[in-house]
């Protein structure tokens, strides 16, 4: 086993620890958060814009 | 069960705005510049080393139309999903579905490729050090997944970074060139001797057009960032406008290093042709730069590529275009976290595919029909909401020429990709009319009609 195929198990290993940590960090925020709390987003408006709206500029 | 029960039903949890300017154009710059490094040198074996620089200019045009297009349209628009949000707003839910899948298909899809690359060049470089059968299945899965990671973990460090990569990336392009003295001509660049007349005439530069797109593709992913950047209005434009300024000089300056030191029939099928480019230059120090230079705009390419990919799938999601449960945003990261995770094994499936040609095909193809669609968005913009309607943070000049201009380039660009890629094209376009069909006839009555349509807009003339 020479240095290139240690380094192809590692990025295996690694790629799957990466993968593993995100499922189960996703498992977990679905358990713990309600479910409408996390689809609630809406589409946003550019605060800037209304800032100055509200500031009455035009 | 413990933080949710606390929270008030009205809270929300949205993406976070925490980008500038600088984000944006290492969003736009990041997804294009490995289209500098390698893939913008197949319209040379298409049209020769004059008819790729035409092509390079004429599709540069195009691309100028699409920056000022999305730069005025995303200024109104500060939503997640880019061109699909405005398509949503300005045409209707058909053409934003389709417009939605063409993103999310050309992103993933140039994730995949940008993904083989580096796979790829790293089995070279173990071949060059006596280990000839290196796979390179493990670094794409690498690649993939440790960008989906970064991606996952918040939006500000995914774009810190791709602006760190993609500048070393371009300051590698600039170091080569004044490397190169081309204020000497005939001491490192030949075009003296390698520029000749075109070799398959005019129908050859009409055929470099589909490649010329390499140069800039993917550059108008920065209004994927609308609804995380602090001022959409002023960031948008700001950064796409200097992205587009960005790949333009390097546009060239890659065309006139390449051209000089390659013969056009070399250059025209080579697959890393700036590497070969520095490799002729005799310099060690160059051919590492540009190696770290090819790696890291692969690597910004596919960064930036999950974080328009995801954005586009989670906008649908929050639609009902898709199932709604696309829509969550990380309590804590805020990032669109299920998008991006849902999409790995996507992006993984085509790059174990190793058809890097097809991939790169259908993703060119997918962001052409976005592209036309942009032109006629344009116009019904400007005529539903004239610019004393709706405040804009940038107007560009002399509409509707730009997008008129874009939808005749668009035209010119499909009668290019007919002449080399026709199957794929009608594959293609017979997939999305597919797709249509599905929605219409059954997605379309999830979708709540009212939900959709948050923007404080007037309602558009004629209405």
């Amino acid at each position: 086993m020479d240095f290139w195929d240690i380094l192809s198990y590692s990025a295996w290993i690694i790629s799957a620890g990466l993968l593993l940590w995100m499922l189960m960090d996703a498992i977990r925020i679905n358990r713990e958060y309600d479910e409408d709390l996390l689809i609630s987003s809406r589409e946003g408006a550019d605060e800037l814009l209304e800032a100055d709206e509200k500031g009455g500029r035009s | 069960m413990s933080e949710q029960t606390a929270t008030a039903p009205a809270e929300r949890i949205n993406l976070l705005k925490v980008l500038g300017p600088v984000h944006v154009w290492a969003l736009g710059v990041g997804i294009v510049l490995v289209g500098e490094y390698m893939g913008w040198n197949f319209s040379v074996g298409k049209g020769g080393a004059y008819g790729s620089l035409i092509a390079c200019w004429f599709i540069g045009l195009l691309y100028t139309c699409v920056a000022m297009i999305d730069s005025e349209v995303t200024s109104t628009v500060a939503a997640a999903g880019g061109q699909y949000a405005q398509a949503k707003h300005i045409v209707g839910p058909l053409m934003a579905f389709n417009v939605g899948l063409y993103l999310v298909l050309a992103y993933t899809m140039l994730e995949a490729a940008d993904a083989l690359v580096v796979g790829d060049l790293l089995a070279i470089v173990a071949g060059q050090f006596g280990h000839p059968d290196l796979d390179p299945k493990p670094f794409v899965v690498l690649t993939i997944a440790s960008l989906a990671w970064l991606n996952y973990r918040g939006v500000f460090m995914t774009l810190t970074v791709n602006f760190i990569i993609t500048a070393v990336a371009f300051i590698a392009l600039v170091v080569m060139f004044f490397w190169t003295q081309p204020w000497n001509p005939g001491a490192v660049l030949l075009h003296e001797k390698l520029l000749t007349d075109l070799p398959y005439g005019w129908i050859g530069v009409i055929a470099a057009l589909q490649f010329g797109m390499w140069y800039y593709l993917g550059i108008e992913g920065t209004c994927q960032a609308a609804e995380e950047v602090r001022s959409a209005g002023r960031s948008i434009p700001l950064g796409t406008m200097s992205g587009m300024i960005t790949l333009l000089i390097a546009a060239t300056i890659t065309w006139y290093m390449a051209a000089g030191l390659l013969p056009w029939e070399y250059l025209g099928q080579a697959g890393v042709p700036m590497y070969d480019a520095a490799q002729m230059t005799g310099s060690p120090t160059l051919m590492v730069l540009l190696f770290i230079g090819t790696i890291f705009s692969a690597i910004a390419s596919a960064n930036g590529c999950i974080n328009d990919a995801s954005r586009s799938w989670f906008s649908m999601g929050r639609d009902r275009y898709l199932p709604i449960w696309f829509a969550a945003v990380h309590p804590r990261y805020r990032t669109p976290y299920r998008a991006i995770i849902f999409l790995i094994p996507v992006a993984v499936a085509f790059g174990f595919t190793g058809l890097l040609d097809q991939v790169i095909t259908f993703s060119i193809l997918s962001g052409l029909l976005g592209y036309t669609f942009m032109s006629l968005n344009m116009m019904k913009f400007r005529k539903s909401w004239p610019l004393d309607s709706i405040k804009r943070g940038y107007v560009h000049p002399f509409h509707p020429l730009p997008a008129l201009s874009l939808l005749i380039l668009c035209g010119a660009t499909y009668f290019a990709t007919f002449l080399g890629y026709g199957a794929s094209l009608l594959a293609i376009m017979g997939f999305y009319i597919i797709a249509s069909v599905w929605f219409h006839f059954h997605r379309y009555k999830y979708v709540r009609r009212a939900d959709q349509f948050t923007m404080p807009w007037p309602k558009p003339q004629g209405y």
